[in-house]
């Protein structure tokens, strides 16, 4: 994952739009920090996609970037730990260290509650 | 004037390993050049301890005396708040990092935001770490309490071989390394982090006792070098941290033969002729309102007057509480205090502890550089600690002051019943002269005494000295010593009148002896004119009388002879032989 895709592999917007049409410019802003190819790297990029596509249906910007290339990102998203995925939009900023394996549940399961209510 | 510092200066050789000058006072001498170049060292201490300012001190003064860059990593105090709380040092870390020499991280991890969620590293630290050593080329590198990592983020396993990573990678990247920790409560970081980082640990203590807290730094430990391992007492002051490395030396000083007066001429001529010894240690002793500050005022003014530096310790009064008690007795401090001769250091000794003390001292002579001391009194520093540390501190003071050929004049407050040994002993061995002030009672009156103890190396004056305190100064005269004992004060004066008037007294009677002699003598020349007026008039009288006599035997002898002649006819021829004889003895 050197340059190709680090190089802001961005997720344009899809132009299925599950959500109801109300709340259209509600969309999920996600981006996701990572050091390299390396296994792990790896793993948090299939993992978010994955969440992007299956539970957000596309109905999310996000934005991969990798530390290496662009160090001074780093610094001014206060990156300790890599992967680090920040969710951006919807109001709490939070932020999940790791690999995404182990709680990626939690991960869907707070995002799960989000889309309900949207949804709902 | 040359002051050494008398610290740990070990004779290692250098070229073993490299050391990273800190800059900080003191500091590169217990580690004999500073920090292991290249490698990470350990800071921990408690809270307040200053943990933070020496690593900052360590990367300005590297920045701008050692031309070596520095990145500031904080996790704690962001860049403005670690500005603004160097800069009470002096320190313009802002204008530093705009003239890019150094840089500041402060890495913010807010718990609450952050979510763990399998396994992560710390790649985004090395990252931003390298990027900002990368862009200024720096050398050295602060990392300021790591320890928060272990409070933000989640799976200490990894954290724990991510930070073993970070300072082996520090050590790749050839920088020298500051890690601040908090101290544990068993161990000497409470995450245990002098695992990782065991080349240098330093250990910083801030300690309370008896009301009184004083910073401490030890180097618990420095790989392949000799090091000081003392605790160390040091200062934060207006600029920065100053270690003070008081160890006792050896009895090496040099001595001068030159001599520094009193300022007081009678005293002078007690010590000799020509006062104390330059750079000899004094002491004055004496109960509460015997006059040691004067005499220590009056020195210092002789000394300011002299054109010499005076550097006045004072623990019991304020510089213008003295200035203007001197003034009573005609003495004028403040012009000497204008031209920046004199200087006074007053401060309450509780302060802060005895080596806080030592240390503010020491701080002060090294930048003033005086060539007379003046500590007034020394007994009230000595009351901090116990008998064994304040005459270690004094020990170490005389030492100091010692090797840099100070003069220096203690006083100290006797108190009324303790005999002089005892309440003395401790110091009066180290010191080079010693001057006794006294209180004489009697008559309904105090009045002061001095007399000089001992005075090494010189003649002095075994005599017991009045002193009189005036509107003019100190003015030393004899006390008056005689069947009586000594006297002082009125008594003095009463007996000088006494005396006065036995003279007077004397002088009268040898007068009036002188008189009657005088008398005695006229009467006998008066007599002996009379009586050779009687002798004359007597001889006279004799004189007639003899004449009357004469004449008149001639007359006898002439009517004889006529008598004879009218009866000679016959008798001449008849007893001639005869008569001749009987007219011969006539004649005659």
């Amino acid at each position: 994952m050197t340059s190709p895709k680090s190089k802001t592999a961005r997720r344009a917007p899809q132009p299925v739009k599950k959500p109801p049409a109300g709340q259209s410019p509600a969309k999920y802003v996600l981006r996701l920090f990572v050091a390299g190819a390396t296994a792990r790297s790896r793993q948090a990029i299939l993992r978010v996609r994955q969440l992007c596509e299956t539970e957000l249906k596309g109905g999310c910007d996000l934005e991969v970037i990798d530390i290496y290339q662009q160090p001074a990102l780093a610094r001014i998203n206060q990156i300790v730990a890599t992967p680090t995925l920040i969710i951006e939009f919807p109001p709490p900023l939070r932020r999940f260290i790791g690999n995404l394996t182990s709680i990626s549940g939690l991960l869907v399961e707070l995002d799960l509650v989000k889309k309900v209510k949207l949804n709902l | 004037m040359k002051i050494k510092t008398n610290g740990f200066t070990p004779g290692a050789p250098k070229t073993l390993l490299p050391k990273c000058p800190t800059g900080i006072q003191g500091l590169d001498e217990i580690t004999g050049g500073g920090l292991p170049r290249g490698r990470p060292t350990l800071v921990c201490g408690g809270a307040g301890c200053g943990k933070t300012l020496l690593a900052a001190e360590f990367l300005v003064r590297g920045a701008v005396q050692f031309g070596e860059p520095g990145v500031l990593m904080a996790f704690e105090e962001t860049e403005k708040e670690l500005t603004a709380n160097v800069a009470s040092l002096g320190f313009d870390l802002a204008g530093l990092v705009r003239r890019k020499k150094i840089v500041i991280d402060y890495v913010h991890i807010e718990r609450s935001e952050v979510q763990a969620s399998g396994e992560y590293d710390l790649e985004g630290l090395f990252v931003r770490l390298g990027h900002a050593i990368d862009s200024i080329g720096a050398k050295r590198v602060v990392l300021d309490t790591l320890e928060v990592l272990f409070a933000s983020l989640p799976n200490e396993a990894i954290l724990r071989s991510e930070l073993r990573r970070l300072f082996r990678w520090l050590k790749d990247k050839g920088v020298t390394a500051v890690i601040t920790a908090e101290r544990g409560r068993e161990s000497l970081t409470r995450h245990g982090l002098e695992e990782y980082v065991s080349d240098c640990v330093i250990l910083l203590d801030h300690r309370v006792n008896d009301q009184i807290a004083t910073r401490h730094l030890r180097v618990v430990k420095y790989r392949g070098a000799l090091h000081g391992t003392n605790e160390f007492p040091f200062l934060i002051g207006d600029e920065g941290i100053s270690v003070l490395p008081i160890t006792s030396l050896a009895l090496n000083h040099e001595v001068s033969t030159e001599r520094i007066a009193t300022g007081i001429p009678r005293l002078d001529a007690m010590l000799g002729g020509k006062g104390f010894f330059c750079g000899s240690s004094i002491l004055v002793t004496g109960t509460a309102g015997t006059g040691k500050t004067i005499i220590s005022s009056n020195f210092a003014q002789a000394a300011g007057r002299r054109g010499e530096r005076v550097l006045f310790f004072s623990f019991e009064e304020s510089p213008n509480q003295i200035i203007r008690n001197m003034h009573s007795i005609g003495l004028r401090m403040e012009p000497l205090v204008k031209r920046g001769l004199l200087r006074f250091h007053s401060q309450r000794p509780s302060l802060c502890g005895l080596e806080m003390h030592l240390a503010t001292m020491f701080k002060e002579i090294a930048t003033f550089k005086p060539q007379v001391v003046i500590v007034d009194p020394i007994t009230s520093l000595m009351e901090l600690g116990t008998v064994s540390e304040g005459k270690g501190m004094v020990t170490r003071l005389i030492d100091y002051l010692k090797a840099g050929q100070v003069t220096t004049l203690f006083t100290s407050l006797t108190q009324g019943g303790h005999t002089l040994q005892q309440s003395e002993g401790g110091m009066s061995s180290l010191m080079d002269a010693w001057l006794l002030l006294q209180d004489f009672e009697g008559n309904g009156e105090r009045n002061r005494v001095l007399y000089v103890l001992k005075a090494r190396g010189m003649k002095h004056s075994n005599q017991i000295r009045e002193f009189l305190i005036s509107d003019h100064g100190i003015d030393v005269v004899d006390a008056y010593i005689g069947a009586s004992g000594v006297l002082t004060g009125s008594a003095r004066v009463a007996q000088a009148d006494l005396e006065k008037a036995a003279v007077l007294s004397s002088q009268q009677e040898a007068a009036q002896l002188k008189r009657a002699v005088e008398r005695k003598r006229a009467a006998l020349e008066r007599q002996i004119s009379d009586l050779r007026a009687d002798y004359e008039t007597e001889a006279l009288e004799l004189r007639r009388i003899a004449e009357q006599v004469g004449t008149r035997t001639l007359l006898l002898g002439t009517e004889r002879t006529a008598s004879g002649i009218l009866r000679q006819a016959d008798a001449k021829a008849a007893v001639h032989p005869r008569g001749r004889a009987r007219n011969r003895k006539v004649n005659s």
